[in-house]
């Protein structure tokens, strides 16, 4: 009767999925505890800080238009040739990054061990720090500020591409094996055609991110609408700060925009 | 016997829309690097000071004592920017899905949604840092606006894939919204806001090694002032730190998504 019973309750998980579980939500609250203990906080900057805030805020408005057409819309256009050649310039590098990442294309766990490797370090060194290295190789301008987005890129573009190729269909991949195909062949041919839809989708979704990115580049003096936010910033014209800010919220809206709709209709 | 070729419509054959669009491509390439200024003469020189560059990266210096407090400080801005930016995200959340709210409130939620969307990290940062000064404070507010974001969009839009039969058959108890909510809501989106805000507090994880760059707090700082005093080796050690932080984090998410599936 009780051996019944308890065959009957009824447990959603097994017990190992119960101790991972249970395992996860333990670490966060651990790691949580930890940092809400250990994080050093200036109080005295903290009492402040609304005041501050609306003093800013005050500070900023109304917007300063007359420097629009003088100074951002130039570094607004730079910006925008910052993203598009960064984005063209990253495809061409991860693109065959993921491909000796992606275990059926490459099948040489070496080759993928090496070339993920490239995809986490390029993707974990942030665009500011890839545009640091490039400021001081070719100098402050937009050059390096493409060329670090370009690299930052690499990492997302080649791992939604080695993920997109290890989902490709057998079948064809065989197919073009027992035609005689070489392991070039196989990738223009087979691979190629099914990974295009993942092309255009990674294309236009790295080319919205890289817009955002392009708008920090200027801090490190790597060019782009940044250069205009910082020395406003530090010419503290928060007139100016604002209409940055502005132009900047309203483009990557618009852009959004675009991507979402380019999206539906052609993907 | 004459040989005759039979020529066909191949799909790899470029069609003329195809070879317009890549020689606009081509044309918008070398005018877009005529605006950079790229030049063969600069990329050469260039490659020049990146050699030597490289060269006084070796050998890597971990041995300073900086590098551990900052990696210390770019985990807890990670993390807490993670844990407050959840926690604003999902009433947040809730407001901006279509088929829960009503129209005029989905549309304000949206809109805090895409401001906070819009803004680089870094720049919320800088605007951050001048509201309550250097340190992790203005790291932690900066990373809570990109997450508030980041898990507010996504989980919007699971919340808007989610089935109304359960939640009418919720509310047909008699359950007040919270109640809706609790039982009708969030076991149907459980397991992808797990997905959601363990890939954010992995982003964040690498967010947080930026910021420092403006003065908000963690191991940024500490690798932007090496740059500036030339100390390249202890650049190179940084970066490693950094790179291996960021493994770690990404082994992490994934083995809590497995542990969620």
């Amino acid at each position: 009767m009780t051996a019944t019973a308890e065959l009957q309750r009824w447990i959603r998980f097994t017990p190992a999925q119960r101790i991972a579980r249970f395992a996860v939500f333990f670490a966060m609250a651990a790691a949580i505890a930890w940092a809400l203990k250990t994080i050093q906080i200036i109080p005295e900057f903290l009492y402040d800080a609304p005041e501050q805030v609306v003093d800013m805020g005050k500070r900023m408005w109304p917007m300063d238009w007359s420097h629009f057409w003088p100074a951002v819309w130039p570094a607004l256009v730079e910006t925008m040739h910052i993203a598009a050649m960064a984005t063209i310039l990253g495809l061409i590098m991860g693109i065959p990054v993921g491909f000796l990442a992606a275990r059926n294309a490459t099948p040489f766990p070496w080759i993928n061990a090496i070339a993920r490797f490239i995809l986490v370090a390029t993707r974990s060194i942030s665009t500011l720090i890839w545009a640091l290295f490039f400021v001081a190789m070719f100098g402050p301008g937009a050059l390096a500020g493409a060329l670090a987005i370009a690299f930052h890129s690499i990492g997302f573009i080649g791992k939604m591409f080695s993920e997109g190729v290890e989902e490709a269909n057998k079948g064809s991949i065989e197919a073009l094996q027992a035609a005689g195909a070489t392991r070039m062949q196989q990738i223009i041919m087979g691979y190629w055609p099914m990974v295009l839809p993942t092309f255009w989708s990674v294309a236009l979704f790295r080319w919205d991110i890289n817009v955002r990115e392009s708008a920090v580049l200027g801090l490190v003096g790597a060019g782009g609408i940044g250069m205009v936010l910082n020395s406003a910033i530090d010419l503290i014209q928060w007139d100016r700060v604002s209409l940055v800010l502005f132009t900047i919220f309203i483009v990557v809206i618009l852009i959004e925009a675009m991507v979402t709709q380019i999206r539906k209709r052609v993907i | 016997m004459t040989s005759t070729t039979v020529t066909r419509a191949t799909f790899f054959a470029p069609t003329l829309g195809k070879r317009l669009a890549t020689i606009a491509l081509l044309v918008y390439v070398v005018y877009a690097a005529a605006t950079l200024g790229l030049s063969l003469d600069r990329v050469e020189k260039g490659i020049g000071y990146g050699a030597r560059f490289l060269a006084g990266f070796f050998p890597p210096n971990f041995t300073e004592t900086d590098i551990l407090p900052g990696l210390l400080e770019s985990l807890q801005i990670a993390f807490l920017s993670s844990l407050f930016g959840t926690a604003l995200a999902i009433p947040i959340a809730v407001l901006a899905a279509r088929n829960l709210m009503p129209a005029w409130v989905t549309w304000i939620a949206r809109l805090v949604i895409i401001f906070c969307r819009s803004f680089h990290p870094v720049i919320i940062a800088i605007i951050a840092v001048k509201a309550v000064g250097f340190g992790a404070l203005a790291g932690i507010i900066a990373l809570t606006f990109a997450s508030v974001g980041f898990v507010g969009k996504l989980l919007s839009e699971a919340i808007e894939e989610i089935s109304l039969k359960q939640i009418e058959a919720v509310r047909a108890t008699g359950a007040s919204f919270m109640g809706v909510i609790a039982f009708g809501v969030i076991p149907q989106v459980m397991n992808r806001f797990i997905g959601f805000v363990a890939y954010e507090t992995d982003s964040n994880l690498r967010n947080s090694t930026m910021v420092g760059v403006v003065g908000a707090g963690g191991i940024g700082g500490t690798l932007f002032s090496a740059f500036q005093r030339f100390d390249y080796s202890f650049v190179a050690g940084i970066i490693i730190c950094i790179i291996g932080l960021v493994m770690i984090g990404e082994v992490l998410q994934i083995y809590v998504k497995r542990v969620f599936r």
